[in-house]
């Protein structure tokens, strides 16, 4: 069975470019940025397209970003577009609601997922469900971004109501970010503070300015034949023994992209959901439920955090958390060896 | 269905008493304008407020007069018409439930709402909203959650700041809500920013049950906003926003005739309020003795009026409910058709933007 890839159209700008060229080229070449660059460079380059765009959150201005990630922003666009707020979540998602319900197009940064909690009711309440509610009249161009909703499993509350949510994790974190910004829907997008700093490849493609990565799309970030991992982590251990993992990078909790799953699983019959899919007892439920079922050798086995908050000292921490060992042994388990 | 007509019938023939001049015949009978001395208003950090007197033209009568026509069936607002006295169509409006009256005044059609009502597919959010979400050109609801509102006004005052444009946000909240967190963290954000947000509280003296003097340590609302400046008049607000100064705050002292909801059985000081200080009866005994209206015109219109009425109340009852295929649709606002599943994963609707 096909496996279903992320296809990145060449903007057709590229392509006149390189025929208009006369003399000795190379292809742009792909640049190394981190997954901070990466967003960052997503808002800028938003933030100069439509100038309806604007960015608030705490620390966004004169600190940079509590993360650094709106770094050179203000300095770019001024206090009209970059703003900073007091410490009020529920205030300011509130006041980036209702921007974006008066035809404003908001980015409204969250320091983290805990602060955050605060607003629900407005991310939920005021944003999410204004669309259906109004039968098709108020729409709500907001994006909401934060770091650290993946870890905690947040996807779950935020997904129920019809909330579109994506995690990347990569360079890809531009191309969502623009989607996000573009899309006229509430978009809630969770950021990864560890992978802030890590580099990755940023292909020619993603280098323009209107490239950007559909939500709603999972992508086989490494094909395998025995077993489907929904998540991403090189299981090179298991590549020595000779089980090859198909690493299925959801990217979207919803709308989740269900069919590559299913179609992962269909070909590899076997399925460990990881903690960073965010929504591991969806993606079970789904597969269950459909074709995908008749064709499991084993149940899924779920690789989740401990049921507990998450405690200080960092032998607890440590295991609080998936290791890369507990992924080993739950496929293992599946594939029972 | 049957008592909630029956309580809009009863509600009307009231209304009957005080009919609407919205037929505007320039008769050379009646003046077009009067005079009036006001009271003056509480003030809270402003050295002046607005004149004592006030000149009342047929339009605004008219206007004051549409909305009492308007019944909630869940969240009744009769007592508290003049709140939507003076507020310009071009500004932008938001309040919470009960909202009926202001969504007529935006724009709206006593059938649309009407049927809304009644979960209808000729309602205004097409039988998906009801009472408390309903949406117009500059009116944003109607909300549910009570003060979630207040932050959601001062964007949309960001809004009309960052456009550029000479408009004002109307943000309307309870006595009820007054109480809540984030209403202080929208002053705080509104005045730092100095947006064009009038914060408008209708203390109507009554949460669901509980009397301001139960829920709130200070009942003086008007002046909460502490460096927002308060009064206890919308003319004088919007000028105060437009000129750039900042948000203004505003309470109106008002009463609610009915209970907060259809369950709720309403206290006995209602016969007191409703003979002395009812705005509908206020307002018409003035325009007859100023010879703005004769009690026969205003009766005319009250027969008008009442048509209208039982012709939306028809329609609300007669018009069939939504499909069931559109329990999908509208999910997402510019989105290509996808799959929602029902209450089993047989069950497949299909969602159009």
């Amino acid at each position: 069975m096909a496996v279903v890839a992320v296809l990145v159209q060449r903007p057709l700008e590229q392509v006149s470019g390189l025929l208009r060229r006369r003399f000795l080229w190379t292809a742009p070449a792909a640049l190394q940025v981190t997954v901070r660059k990466a967003i960052s460079q997503g808002m800028d380059e938003e933030l100069e397209r439509d100038e309806k765009v604007f960015l608030l959150g705490e620390e966004v201005v004169q600190y940079d970003g509590a993360y650094k990630v709106s770094r050179g922003l203000w300095k770019k666009y001024g206090d009209k577009r970059i703003i900073d707020t007091p410490i009020s979540e529920m205030g300011f998602a509130g006041i980036a609601v209702g921007a974006a319900m008066a035809g404003l197009w908001p980015i409204c940064e969250f320091m983290t997922f805990s602060f955050s909690m605060q607003a629900i009711d407005q991310v939920i309440n005021s944003a999410a469900k204004t669309y259906y509610m109004s039968g098709g009249l108020q729409s709500v161009p907001v994006v909401f971004r934060e770091p650290n909703g993946a870890s905690a499993g947040v996807a779950a509350q935020h997904s129920q109501f019809c909330l579109k949510v994506v995690s990347p994790w990569s360079s890809d974190a531009k191309g969502f970010i623009k989607s996000a910004i573009r899309d006229t829907n509430p978009v809630v997008v969770l950021e990864n503070e560890l992978m802030y700093g890590v580099p990755f490849e940023l292909p020619s493609e993603a280098q323009s300015k209107d490239f950007l990565i559909p939500i709603g799309k999972a992508k086989i970030e490494r094909q395998g034949t025995h077993v489907t991992i929904v998540a991403f982590k090189t299981c090179g251990p298991l590549l020595r023994k000779g089980i090859e993992c198909e690493e299925t990078n959801l990217q979207t909790i919803r709308p989740m992209d269900i069919e590559t799953v299913e179609a992962s699983v269909m070909k590899t019959n076997h399925l460990v959901p990881w903690k960073e899919a965010g929504h591991r007892a969806e993606i079970c439920a789904r597969i269950m439920e459909g074709p995908a079922f008749n064709f499991l050798d084993a149940p899924a086995v779920r690789v989740t955090g401990a049921d507990v908050p998450m405690p200080y000292a960092k032998i607890l921490e440590d295991n609080s958390v998936p290791q890369v060992k507990d992924i080993i042994f739950a496929i293992k388990k599946t594939l029972n060896i | 269905m049957r008592k909630m007509l029956a309580a809009i019938s009863r509600v009307l023939s009231s209304v009957a008493q005080k009919p609407s001049s919205r037929v505007l015949v320039a008769s050379c009978h009646f003046a077009n304008d009067a005079t009036f001395e006001i009271k003056k208003c509480d003030l809270h950090w402003l050295e002046e407020g607005p004149p004592v007197t006030t000149v009342l033209t047929r339009r605004m009568a008219d206007q004051l007069y549409k909305q009492k026509i308007i019944r909630g069936f869940c969240h009744l607002w009769d007592g508290q018409e003049a709140c939507c006295a003076g507020i310009n169509p071009a500004d932008h409006l938001i309040t919470v439930y009960p909202a009926h009256g202001f969504t007529f005044t935006r724009g709206l059609s006593v059938r649309e709402i009407l049927a809304e009502l009644t979960g209808r597919r000729g309602g205004c959010a097409k039988g998906k909203g009801g009472s408390m979400h309903m949406y117009a050109k500059n009116f944003y609801g109607g909300n549910g959650i009570v003060g979630a509102q207040v932050p959601l006004g001062a964007g949309i005052a960001l809004a009309c700041k960052y456009n550029g444009k000479d408009e004002v946000c109307l943000t309307l909240y309870g006595d009820g809500a007054a109480n809540q967190g984030q209403i202080f963290e929208a002053y705080n954000t509104a005045a730092l920013c100095k947006l064009p947000c009038i914060f408008i509280c209708e203390n109507n003296r009554y949460g669901m049950g509980t009397s301001v003097e139960r829920a709130a340590a200070s009942t003086d609302y008007y002046k909460r906003g502490d460096f927002i400046p308060g009064l206890r008049a919308t003319k004088f607000a919007a000028a105060y926003c437009r000129s750039g100064k900042g948000p203004i705050l505003m309470e109106l002292q008002t009463y609610r005739y009915h209970g907060h909801s259809m369950s709720d059985p309403g206290v006995k000081e209602i016969q007191e309020v409703r003979s002395k200080s009812d705005p509908i009866r206020l307002l018409k005994d003035r325009m007859v003795n100023s010879n703005l209206a004769s009690v026969e015109e205003l009766k005319e219109t009250a027969v008008e009026v009442r048509k209208e009425i039982e012709d939306a109340a028809q329609f609300a009852t007669a018009d069939p409910e939504p499909p069931l295929e559109e329990l999908g649709y509208r999910i997402y606002c510019n989105d290509p058709p996808f799959e929602v599943r029902g209450a089993n994963q047989w069950i497949k609707l299909k969602s159009i933007s």
